[in-house]
């Protein structure tokens, strides 16, 4: 596989392990670029220099691979694109549980993800975290005992064994070289939306225009991958507005960056009542 | 950090409508927030109540909406307020079964200290490969990369 090394040196990024519990297990990372995302992948732990452990990260990108000649609106020859120029769809299991997971996620964000776009059907927002979650199952057999986290383009998905945690740092979208919030993760999946980098790319779909609703990023903590993205995604589109239908998601927190920097997020872990 | 508990009397679209205020004055907010919400001490945290301060966090007691009880918490620095937290207990009962499936496990995160230089990974907006090399991400990977 090909492995990219950067030497960037941003400010927040010492790379350190909060608390003791993480300081001084072997780690290893890996890098590869596929769906015209960075994919890393850290593992911390005894299994971090493991034979199997390496297949499993091969086994991954393999996996991600193939997802994306087969999903991608901009690959001609993929399912989706065949769809897209109104040929029948295949029947293949996977496209199925793609269609049934948009209309369930149109369904749990009440529009505000949607698959069926003016301009053609596009599962990308759901593929993604979809494709994730699947690839990941070989690493979460083969680093069993030691802690993962697969980062696909600042969507992750991670687990940490039992008293410790990754330290997941927020992007400030006012200052992209600065985090503005940090999280200590073990279990579960965090995801970004906002036109931070690529500009404005998220469509509303309802308008079938760039999404803006007064929010210049919206973070979502969800137990898996494919939730955290679609959350994050739908809570981009519609801003605040979108509170009424998150708050109903068990498990799931959104924090939201407005225009003005002020911060907005919803808890999902009950405090005790009193 | 200076807290004291504020016990809302309102429903989730006040809540909203506590957002759209920010947005609309942009500062000097905790006072009437204290108008609409009276301050008294609270039990809900560790840290010793305080009243009379500009800056510190505040957390509202729990209110009966029609998705379930709202809790709020906000962050007041120098008169202005800096976060928002709604703290949300969904009443569980008439949840259907596939939002259940999801739901579970509950993540156990915390918040750490805005800033902070102890990061692992960052969570942003969609990194193109073009840009890889200029996110923070990349110096993340770049001290981790082994083998």
């Amino acid at each position: 596989m090909t492995m990219t090394s950067a030497t960037d040196t941003a400010p927040a990024a010492t790379g350190t392990v909060a608390g003791s519990a993480a300081v001084g297990l072997p780690r290893r990372s890996w890098v590869e670029h596929v769906m015209g995302l960075p994919i890393s992948v850290h593992v911390r732990g005894d299994a971090a220099t493991s034979a199997g452990v390496e297949r499993a990260v091969c086994t991954l990108y393999e996996s991600l691979r193939q997802v994306d000649e087969r999903f991608s609106p901009y690959r001609p020859d993929s399912e989706v694109s065949a769809i897209r120029r109104g040929e029948p769809p295949t029947s293949s299991a996977e496209l199925l549980e793609i269609r049934a997971l948009c209309a369930q996620a149109r369904r749990r964000t009440d529009g505000a993800f949607d698959a069926e776009l003016p301009g053609g059907f596009d599962p990308s927002g759901l593929v993604k975290g979809w494709a994730v979650e699947r690839a990941t199952g070989p690493l979460r057999e083969a680093a069993a005992g030691s802690d993962w986290l697969v980062n696909a383009g600042g969507d992750i998905l991670l687990h940490a064994e039992p008293g410790r945690s990754w330290q997941v740092g927020v992007e400030d979208p006012g200052n992209l070289s600065h985090t503005l919030r940090t999280f200590a993760l073990s279990h579960g999946a965090i995801a970004t939306s906002g036109d931070a980098r690529r500009g404005a790319h998220i469509t509303d779909p309802s308008t079938g225009r760039p999404a803006f609703s007064g929010v210049l990023s919206a973070t979502a903590i969800a137990p898996t991958l494919l939730w955290a993205d679609v959350y994050a995604t739908a809570a981009y589109v519609r801003g605040l507005a979108s509170l009424p239908w998150l708050v109903r998601e068990r498990g799931v927190r959104v924090l939201f960056v407005r225009t003005d920097g002020s911060r907005v997020s919803t808890l999902s872990r009950p405090k005790a009542r009193s | 950090v200076r807290r004291l508990t504020l016990w809302f009397v309102s429903t989730l679209s006040a809540l909203v409508l506590l957002f759209s205020y920010h947005t609309s004055t942009g500062g000097s907010v905790d006072t009437r927030t204290a108008a609409l919400a009276p301050a008294s001490p609270g039990n809900t945290s560790s840290t010793s109540p305080s009243s009379g301060s500009s800056s510190g966090s505040f957390t509202g007691s729990s209110v009966d909406t029609r998705w379930g009880p709202v809790q709020v918490e906000i962050t007041v620095e120098n008169s202005r307020i800096t976060d928002v937290q709604a703290v949300v207990y969904p009443a569980g009962n008439r949840r259907d079964e596939e939002i259940n499936a999801y739901a579970l496990p509950l993540l156990h995160d915390e918040v750490i200290q805005a800033q902070s230089a102890e990061v692992d990974t960052i969570s942003g907006a969609t990194v193109t490969s073009d840009g890889y090399l200029t996110s923070l991400q990349s110096a993340i990977d770049a001290a981790h990369l082994g083998g």
